[in-house]
């Protein structure tokens, strides 16, 4: 119980400790603290819980155990991190934005088409697009081929709904400004509503980040070459490997954490303009 | 007035009808292409040759088609539903029940775990600020990939049955609701609260008389995407489970023994479950909106 | 003298349809401007002055009546881009600085690069934005925002110039250091203005012709041709004239209102 009630203490000087600084006034360095200090605790409660109440690795593996399988197993990780995320989910995200905005310029061209299309697009963008995933392994085979394809799908529908979405948004005076101008559908487009959408499809895209990377770890269940992070935890998980499995998911939390990271500085660099990054409230 | 239904500048239905129509015949289209090696392959080995006509029928109507066509589906759905007892381990009622049941509790946990979360992040700031980036990393572990590792962990730890599938659809819900009641919880403007501070009115009154009523537009926004994140949590919890029954079983099960007409009719059951629910949403959301005029 | 005449209306009638039943904005108008004048359209809400002036820059189309734009019809005067119009909000796109957002009507118009980067300098100093170009327009206040929707308008070459209550949401000081700044630039680019306003002083103190309007439905009451000199220093509003004039113009819209 020694362990156990360390940690508890910990956890509540360090939620004292938050408190404290969730009184000063905002301080970039300070507001990292926070985050780290209550995750720090969590671990050691994690870590103490496992060691003071015995529980069986086979149940819950302590953070000690996963950080060292995780050292001793970089190059296979890695090479789950590149059959999986680089060769699964980036191609798959990429073919689904990719298709999705050519719908939407289709949809915002001819609106007839749009009108039919974004209830269907709407309705199928909430369903379990997850369950196409064994007929996609069924067609395109085992390998990254499949899961690009399962992760397009599952990205399509949502990136299509934002962005229709934000081509509607522009200002009544925005255009109208470009009537005056006699400017014509092209010229409008790049020069207006394509900025003006821009806050919208980010919103997509952000959103499609982790989707792109469950599509892919869950399509591998169905059927994969010996590689692979979905692999790994499905073959791992009935041998009881469990801090094996911890280790893919830290390694997939990372990678998810980076790829929504750098959606959010590409959004801040397009996107510079918009209220919500300029820091008003 | 029917005229303006279908063709009006407005309507939908229309253009929804000509693409549906659309999309049908390109999956028909499809099948012939899909089913065609096999069929050509069949007719090597019996040294026949097929014609176009002979080709286009018997694709239509493979029993492991690579594609089925729209009415092979719609018939075993009808076959595994009118034509099944309601108990039998054969029924797509039977599972789509159980994948219902995980839905609807794993929606109510995962809505009031939201909720509990929103609340705490909005009325305590060092809450807020130790709390919120973990949530939204929570996302990003992707607990789809873990779920059968959690199933088999609760197992052994006496949980079985529903509930470890009931807890990993309530954990892909809570989040869109954490993140849509903060956003409405916080929408007061200013000027209201200021408002509320000169009545000196106290902090449940102005939580249940201004920020709860606000927030509303934004909860039914977020319990529709719940809902759908539930049925997939739903659904992928079952995977693991071997033997326990419900429509994320049974598309495994039809892809593990190459049933395609299994895993078809249990995708299109699986969508038109998360359709209905989400529909039921949108039809008290329409309600309680126009009763409190938030929507005319 | 022989005054050209720029705009022509005659028995203009514009219905709008909306969900409340039909709207009778403008009924009967007839108006004639002339090259050079500055007209002003003042009256109450709903009196159809915005609308008339969107009509005219082909923004909304008349149920019955002739219009003519330099001659040809409001869409051939816009295709041919014959008029810039500053709308009551300053309308800038936040993605591009200022001196970006003047040049936006010369890059669609198609002008040279040089053209551009001389129109932008030029009509920047016009409006005394020189030294803001790259500013964004959230870094500027409202009256600078103004001044770079007004320079946007006249950075190409168009005679006509459409302003609809462009200084309506800016304090009084602002706005009386824009209304000497318009009738400068008026003065010394010969254009023709139509200006839409709810301030009696400001339409009076910048305007050659006063057109006075009243709603339900939108109609001319009044259209009286100002004597005040074209000289007009800002103390000129206490003078006799110009309070004769404003009289008239309060008169007119007294008498719109009195069909209530």
């Amino acid at each position: 119980m020694l362990y156990f009630a360390g940690a508890i203490i910990f956890w509540i000087l360090a939620w004292l400790v938050n408190i404290w600084i969730s009184r000063q006034n905002e301080s970039k360095i300070l507001n990292l603290f926070p985050p780290i200090l209550f995750g720090v605790s969590v671990m050691l409660i994690w870590e103490a819980s496992v060691v003071d109440f015995e529980v069986s690795p086979v149940i819950l593996p302590p953070p000690s155990a996963i950080y060292y399988k995780f050292i001793s197993s970089i190059p296979i990780l890695w090479g789950d991190f590149v059959q999986t995320a680089l060769k699964g989910a980036l191609p798959g995200y990429l073919i689904g934005c990719g298709a999705a905005f050519f719908v939407s310029l289709v949809a915002d061209k001819f609106k007839f088409f749009a009108r039919g299309v974004l209830p269907i697009g709407n309705f199928l963008a909430a369903m379990p697009i997850i369950g196409i995933a064994p007929i996609l392994v069924m067609w395109y085979g085992y390998g990254w081929q499949s899961k690009a394809a399962v992760v397009a799908v599952m990205v399509f529908f949502p990136i299509l709904v934002n962005t229709v979405q934000g081509m509607k948004m522009s200002d009544e005076i925005h255009k109208d400004l470009m009537q005056t101008y006699n400017a014509n559908y092209l010229q409008t487009l790049l020069k207006l509503r394509l900025a003006t959408a821009m806050p919208f499809i980010f919103n997509g895209l952000k959103i499609c980040t982790t989707l792109a990377l469950i599509g892919a770890i869950v399509a591998e269940f169905f059927g994969s070459p010996i590689r692979g992070m979905g692999f790994r935890i499905s073959t791992e998980a009935p041998r009881f490997a469990l801090d094996m499995v911890w280790a893919e998911i830290t390694v997939a939390a990372i990678a998810g954490s980076l790829f929504y990271g750098g959606i959010v500085l590409l959004e801040k660099w397009i996107t510079f303009w918009h209220p919500s990054q300029r820091g008003r409230a | 007035m029917t005229k303006k239904l279908w063709t009006g500048s407005d309507s939908k239905i229309l253009p929804i009808f000509c693409i549906i129509t659309f999309i049908v015949i390109i999956w028909y289209g499809f099948s012939i292409i899909l089913n065609a090696p096999w069929e050509y392959d069949k007719a090597k080995r019996n040294s026949i040759t097929l014609s176009k006509t002979e080709l286009v029928s018997q694709t239509w109507s493979q029993k492991r088609p690579k594609l089925p066509t729209p009415h092979q589906v719609a018939k075993e759905m009808w076959d595994t539903t009118v034509n099944k007892k309601l108990t039998s381990k054969r029924s797509l009622i039977y599972h789509g029940l159980i994948t219902f049941y995980e839905t609807i509790y794993g929606f109510a946990f995962g809505t009031g775990l939201g909720i509990l979360l929103a609340l705490g992040i909005v009325y305590n700031r060092a809450t807020a600020m130790s709390v919120m980036p973990w949530i939204v990393t929570s996302q990003t572990i992707p607990i789809l990939a873990i779920a059968p590792m959690i199933v088999v962990a609760l197992g052994s730890a006496g949980f079985s049955g529903l509930m470890p599938i009931v807890i990993i659809s309530m954990y892909l819900s809570f989040f869109p609701v954490v993140v849509g009641m903060v956003k409405g919880l916080k929408s007061p403007e200013q000027l209201d609260i200021d408002q509320m501070k000169t009545w000196s009115a106290s902090k449940s009154q102005v939580l249940f008389k201004l920020r709860a009523p606000k927030s509303t537009p934004y909860l039914f926004t977020s319990l529709k995407l719940g809902m759908a994140a539930s049925v997939v949590g739903a659904i992928v919890g079952e995977l693991p489970s071997g033997g326990g029954g419900g429509l994320g079983f049974r598309m495994l099960s039809g892809s593990t023994f190459g049933n395609t007409l299994h895993i078809w009719s249990g995708l299109f059951s699986a969508a038109i479950l998360a359709g209905s629910l989400i529909a039921i949403i949108s039809i008290i959301q329409r309600i309680v909106l126009k009763r409190m005029a938030l929507e005319t | 003298m022989v005054q050209s005449e720029v705009i022509n209306v005659s028995n203009l009638d514009l219905t709008f349809v909306t969900s409340d039943g039909p709207v009778h904005a403008l009924k009967n108008v007839d108006l004639k401007v002339n090259k050079g004048d500055f007209v002003s359209f003042i009256g109450p809400s709903g009196c159809g002055k915005t609308t008339l002036l969107r009509v005219l820059a082909d923004l909304d189309e008349p149920t019955d009546g002739e219009v003519t734009v330099n001659g040809v019809s409001p869409r051939e005067a816009r295709e041919a881009r014959a008029y810039g119009y500053v709308f009551q909000a300053a309308g800038l796109y936040p993605w591009r600085n200022v001196a970006a957002n003047v040049k936006l009507p010369l890059e669609i118009m198609g002008y040279s690069k040089e053209e551009q980067l001389k129109r932008v300098k030029k009509v920047l100093d016009l409006v005394e934005l020189t030294g803001f170009e790259k500013k964004y327009p959230w870094q500027l206040s409202g009256g600078m925002q103004q001044r770079a929707s007004i320079a946007r308008a006249l950075a190409f070459d168009a005679d006509i110039l459409f302003m609809d209550e462009p200084f309506g949401a800016l304090d009084e000081i602002v706005r009386d250091h824009l209304n000497e700044q318009l009738l400068e630039l008026w003065k010394s680019t010969n254009k023709t203005i139509c200006f839409v306003t709810h301030s009696i002083p400001e339409a009076v103190y910048l305007s050659t012709k006063i057109v006075v309007m009243s709603p339900r439905p939108g109609r001319i009451v009044d259209i009286i041709d100002s004597n005040l000199p074209s000289d007009r220093p800002l103390e000129i509003r206490d003078s006799k004239e110009f309070i004769e004039i404003s009289q008239r113009v309060r008169e007119g819209l007294r008498a719109g209102h009195s069909d209530d």
